[in-house]
């Protein structure tokens, strides 16, 4: 995979050696961090043997609770309330997936349209405006060479990368991945883990939405449209297992790399955003088929 | 009266399972209008059997006659038709479709063949016609799942007449059904019999045996033992031909030296699954648990460690009650169990060797939340080493092991919980012979180091092998207790099917 990323980053920057200039890769890298940190999420999602298709609506409604508590009170208590919205936003998927025992899929797509409909309420629709300037430092500035975005997707990269493999949580996801039955007659408390994961989930989410507020200034709630299936693709490319307990944070950055990469190429070769929507459907199956034929064959 | 000449009839089958020979030279005769019942412990064949002559599986030597043609069973359909259906346990009814669109399932008759449209009275008519041959009142238009058990087992077998079955395959038909339900099935197979329909029985209940099948072919260990009219031939010698064979000695001899007991469990109740199941078990013992499938033993051992919940009942450790709800707490107390099903529920198989044997005791490995992967690392390896798990690589994932390899990973996983009351379900259940040897010594050695061991197993030898004591269940309640010096497979066969100490 690794050597995936870098054919195409040479190919790309063959064609349109702006590729490598420190402005592109600032940008794509800064573009990216916000499905980075969704894929983050939805990686302990898929790793559980679930999925959370609500993540896209999330982005709108902590986008929305954050402009608006930040008009109220104050930058740290917007950014804290967005992120926190998105925590709670889990929770909620958690309790009716590990209590009710609504299938994930399910319960995740009823949040996905209740989500979109709590942001719209709230804003009433329209965007609110007015943030302190301040804010946009968040989405735009810069650590030295380094967007913030990208520092912080990074930041949650190591996090994360760290929880799965280095916490007992982290090792009961991958268990109730790779076999639930087997991990509740192992002892491990599945649903208070499973609660876990989804509220992970939607922290990360929480945070992708108070940048992407930042980066747009303004409280949206139209924002993340499709987000979710993008996240679920790159855990996938990056190869994942959807069926769960396949995978990780390092595959799932290279799925965003090409992600990002094959988006950012494809505009500055001037290739329609209509067929690059084409050319990523053809890779989600096509990683997928390549990973499997591979498992099949050993 | 039955039409003498054979409508089914096998010769020297032979089918082979990697490390297993499951049928070794199998003969069968089955004539027009006979009911034959195939008789034979868990493990002997019979399943495979049916499946062989219902084309699940194709034989790997011998031959199938029907009809006196010789023929090739390739698939189910193709058995269906040459007259041959089965009714299994799990019966294959599309539970949301209505009784007359189950029996013409696939046939329905059509009123414009071009546009498959569905001739609606006529599917109707006709599954009248045949519901009333077998003088079953169902109604035609009832949904499936609507219907109890044994109606949906009348529908069935209405099925599998409409397909023009002359050889209807039924297995353990009477698991589910009352007694009132068991008569109406047998006028429906004396009906079958009138139409010269013959009928292969499968089942552990003899007495039922005895009032409707002709004659009776008894395996064992995948051979064909003898071929008996059971009109003749008591229960008594039906058992004796399903088990007599010799001990092998390849169970390792243990000084036994029970202390004291580690594990009482009293008055398990769960409706309809556990009716006051009380037992003990010792420290250094070793207590086999026997039964016939369906006999609720793995439910038993799933409501000591907190799978399932009970009713009512107690279970206490080391003489003091303790409450178990959930795995958790089982664990805590220092109780393990082993599942009968490892693929499904014991190993973690896309998880590497050592990550399945130290999951269960994770709490140990971490300090201050963060796990110590290296030290994880060498206590896997010390339990690789020490239980010989053949494998070189601690990463391997444990799908790629062996069954034998796999259920030592299970066990190792429990050892790293330092549990002190083991439950084994089937401990050696596909697994080779060398595999099981090192099982039961592993088992002997648990013992040696003060562990209560509580062993269900349906293989006999096993069973009587290496238990200090034996008890044996049925449906749901134990029926006798044995030791192991006055303990025989007849005894325990009988009791496990009649029920009588």
């Amino acid at each position: 995979m690794p050597i995936v990323i870098l054919a195409l980053a040479i190919v790309f920057g063959s064609i349109n050696p702006n590729f490598w200039s420190a402005t592109n890769l600032a940008n794509v890298s800064r573009q990216i961090s916000i499905l980075a940190l969704l894929a983050l999420g939805q990686t302990f999602a898929i790793l559980s043997g679930g999925i959370d298709l609500s993540v896209g609506s999330l982005l709108a409604l902590v986008s929305v609770v954050c402009a608006q508590q930040m008009k109220a009170f104050g930058l740290v208590e917007g950014i804290t309330a967005g992120i926190l919205a998105g925590g709670l936003a889990g929770l909620v998927n958690g309790l009716i997936i590990a209590k009710a025992r609504v299938p994930p899929f399910i319960a995740t797509l009823g949040m996905l349209v209740a989500a979109r409909g709590a942001a719209l309420t709230l804003s009433g629709g329209l965007p609110i405006a007015g943030l302190p300037r301040e804010f946009l430092v968040l989405g735009a500035g810069y650590l030295g060479p380094f967007p913030i975005p990208t520092v912080i997707a990074a930041v949650a990269f190591v996090l994360a990368h760290g929880i799965l493999r280095r916490t007992r949580f982290g090792r009961y996801v991958y268990a109730m991945g790779s076999n639930e039955e087997a991990a509740v007659l192992s002892g491990i408390n599945v649903a208070n883990y499973k609660m876990l994961v989804y509220i992970t989930s939607g922290l990360f989410a929480g945070v992708a939405g108070v940048i992407l507020t930042s980066r747009v200034i303004s409280g949206q709630p139209t924002l993340g449209e499709v987000q979710e299936l993008y996240s679920i693709a790159a855990v996938v490319i990056g190869g994942g297992r959807i069926s769960g307990g396949v995978g990780g944070i390092g595959t799932t950055l290279m799925g965003v790399l090409v992600l990002g990469i094959l988006g950012n190429g494809l505009n500055l070769v001037q290739v329609s955003s209509y067929i690059q929507n084409i050319v990523i459907g053809a890779i989600i199956v096509g990683a997928v088929y390549v990973d499997l034929a591979r498992e099949r064959r050993s | 009266m039955t039409d003498a000449s054979p409508f089914l009839q096998l010769h020297a089958i032979v089918k082979r399972f990697p490390g297993v020979l499951a049928l070794n030279d199998v003969g069968l005769d089955v004539r027009r209008g006979e009911v034959h019942a195939l008789l034979g412990e868990n493990g002997a064949g019979k399943s495979t059997l049916i499946k062989t002559v219902s084309g699940v599986y194709r034989p790997d030597n011998g031959e199938i006659r029907v009809d006196g043609r010789s023929v090739h069973i390739r698939n189910p359909h193709a058995a269906q038709a040459l007259g041959i259906s089965t009714i299994y346990q799990e019966f294959t009814l599309a539970p949301d479709m209505t009784v007359a669109e189950n029996i013409f399932l696939g046939r329905e008759p059509l009123r414009l063949r071009a546009l498959s449209i569905v001739d609606r009275k006529a599917l109707i008519r006709q599954t009248r016609d045949v519901l009333a041959s077998l003088d079953l009142h169902i109604d035609p238009e009832a949904i499936v799942k609507d219907l109890g058990v044994a109606q949906q087992q009348m529908v069935e077998i209405a099925k599998a007449l409409s397909l023009d079955a002359r050889l209807i395959i039924m297995d353990e038909p009477t698991a589910t059904l009352t007694s009132h339900e068991i008569d109406r099935l047998f006028e429906a197979i004396a009906r079958l019999k009138q139409r010269n329909v013959a009928v292969i029985y499968v089942s552990h209940r003899l007495d039922e045996v005895k009032a409707v099948c002709d004659r009776a072919t008894i395996l064992r260990d995948g051979t064909c033992v003898a071929t008996v009219p059971v009109a003749s031939t008591t229960i008594d010698e039906m058992i004796r031909l399903m088990v007599g064979r010799d001990l092998k000695d390849k169970f390792p001899k243990r000084q036994s030296e029970p202390r004291e007991e580690m594990l009482r469990v009293e008055q398990l109740t769960r409706k309809g699954v556990l009716h006051g199941v009380t037992f003990s078990v010792r420290r250094g013992e070793i207590v086999g648990i026997a039964g016939l499938v369906g006999s609720k033993r793995t439910e038993t051992a799933r409501a000591i460690f907190g799978v399932d919940p009970i009713d009512s009942g107690r279970i206490l450790l080391r003489g003091k009650p303790v409450n178990v709800r959930r795995p958790g707490d089982a664990i805590r107390h220092g109780i393990a169990l082993v599942p009968e099903d490892r693929k499904r529920h014991g190993i973690f198989g896309t998880l590497s060797v050592w990550e399945n044997v130290v999951l269960s005791a994770l709490r140990r490995f971490s300090r201050r939340g963060i796990l110590d992967v290296r030290r994880e690392k060498q206590r896997a390896q010390e339990f690789v080493t020490s239980l010989r798990i053949a494998t070189t690589d601690l990463e391997k994932r444990v799908l790629e092991l062996s069954g034998g390899n796999q259920q030592k990973v299970v066990i190792a996983k429990w050892l790293n919980t330092n549990a002190e009351v083991f439950l084994f379900d089937e401990p050696t259940r596909g697994i080779d012979v060398g595999g099981k040897i090192e099982v039961y010594k592993l088992m002997g050695e648990l013992i040696s180091r003060g562990a209560a061991i509580v062993m269900i197993s349906s293989e006999l030898p096993e069973i009587l092998g290496l238990s200090d004591r034996i008890l044996v269940m049925r449906e749901g309640s134990i029926c006798g207790e044995f030791d192991r010096a006055d303990a025989t497979e007849e005894k325990i066969l009988n009791c496990a099917l009649r029920g009588a100490a």
